[in-house]
């Protein structure tokens, strides 16, 4: 997939003289603040938040990290 | 059914931007097109007066635009506002046979809501397909130029021949059509057999050519696919764009006629008239 936002982003940072970049990628981020107390209970529906919405499994790989 | 009575429901949320033109394309040829806010479908903060069923319409059109500014993915909001409140009438509609076209950005929400390539049953629960950013990673703006090769089952290009060329602009950054990588040349097979592959990017010659003929770098130059039945529609390109021959490139050196995207519109208004 095209990442033209994480290849401008390289270019940029070359151009400000940092060297032996070999590639930059962006990710998008998600901060979801819910009320569950259960951290089991919270991912499981993050995961389900992550599969009806957030990511298209085509193309997408995604994480979840409870703090 | 006539003409006149063809109710078609032209369907926009905030961003959506082509409704005008895909109204104009169905109103021109006497069917009695509506702006319809997705809001009036679902029911939530409209008056009665205002509220709409998808079940009195014979034609639903997503058109293009960048609906919900393209957040989480371009078309991903828009479908899940659908698929929140629509999906039992969305699969009504179609199991009737009633006729569904997204163009450009209503492609990508017609991916996004599981209605393509709907390789098995209406509505997939997740998408099977997706529409990723194009090869050159810029906004691609030009005429580009289309081949039908769909043999038989799309409601919208019965009347486009296949050694026709038609010039049909696009205009999108996110129109790399995809499948998961590790099962994309079976899929694309599948869709060849099930007459779900309606049109692809060629050059001049009709022949399949890489960029810039093929703007986005798409799974086998693939501009626009249906589902198995034929009745949903979606393509990267925009027909309502070159509805009339005086918005192509070249009018006034080319012979005069229609616009090349008008015989989609009066393919499926003859399906309509005559099948519903």
């Amino acid at each position: 997939m095209a990442d033209p936002e994480g290849k401008n982003t390289l270019k940029a940072l070359e151009l400000l003289g940092f060297e032996g970049l070999k590639d930059v990628k962006t990710v998008k981020v998600f901060d979801i603040v819910m009320d569950d107390k259960s951290p089991g209970e919270a991912e499981k529906r993050v995961d389900e938040m992550c599969r009806r919405l957030l990511a298209n499994p085509v193309i997408h790989n995604y994480s979840i990290k409870i703090k | 059914m006539k003409a006149s009575q063809v109710k078609v429901c032209v369907l926009r949320i905030e961003g959506t931007n082509c409704e005008e033109e895909s109204f104009a394309a169905f109103k021109r040829l006497g069917t009695k097109p509506e702006k319809v806010h997705l809001k009036q479908l679902t029911g939530a903060d409209v008056s009665h007066e205002e509220k709409r069923d998808l079940s009195d319409y014979q034609i639903l059109v997503l058109p293009g635009g960048f609906s919900a500014g393209d957040y989480v993915r371009a078309g991903a909001i828009f479908a899940a506002r659908m698929k929140s409140k629509l999906s039992k009438d969305l699969i009504e509609f179609i199991r009737a046979r009633k006729p569904v076209i997204g163009i450009c950005n209503g492609f990508q929400i017609l991916v996004e809501t599981g209605l393509l390539p709907a390789m098995s049953g209406v509505m997939s629960e997740v998408p099977e397909a997706v529409l990723g950013t194009n090869d050159s990673g810029r906004f691609e703006c030009r005429p580009t130029l289309l081949r039908k090769v769909n043999r038989d089952s799309c409601v919208f290009t019965a009347k486009i021949s296949p050694d026709k060329v038609s010039l049909i602009p696009s205009a999108h950054a996110e129109g790399k059509l995809m499948f998961p990588l590790d099962r994309s040349k079976k899929i694309v097979r599948e869709l060849e057999d099930n007459d779900q592959i309606v049109f692809k990017y060629v050059d001049p010659e009709g022949n399949l050519a890489v960029y810039p003929w093929c703007p986005n770098g798409s799974t086998d130059n693939i501009a626009g696919i249906c589902n198995r039945e034929g009745n949903v529609f979606g393509l990267m390109p925009h027909p309502e764009r070159v509805f009339f021959r005086f918005t192509h490139p070249d009018w006034t050196r080319a012979p005069d006629g229609p616009g090349d995207g008008r015989a989609v519109f009066e393919s499926v208004l003859e399906y309509v008239t005559k099948r519903l």
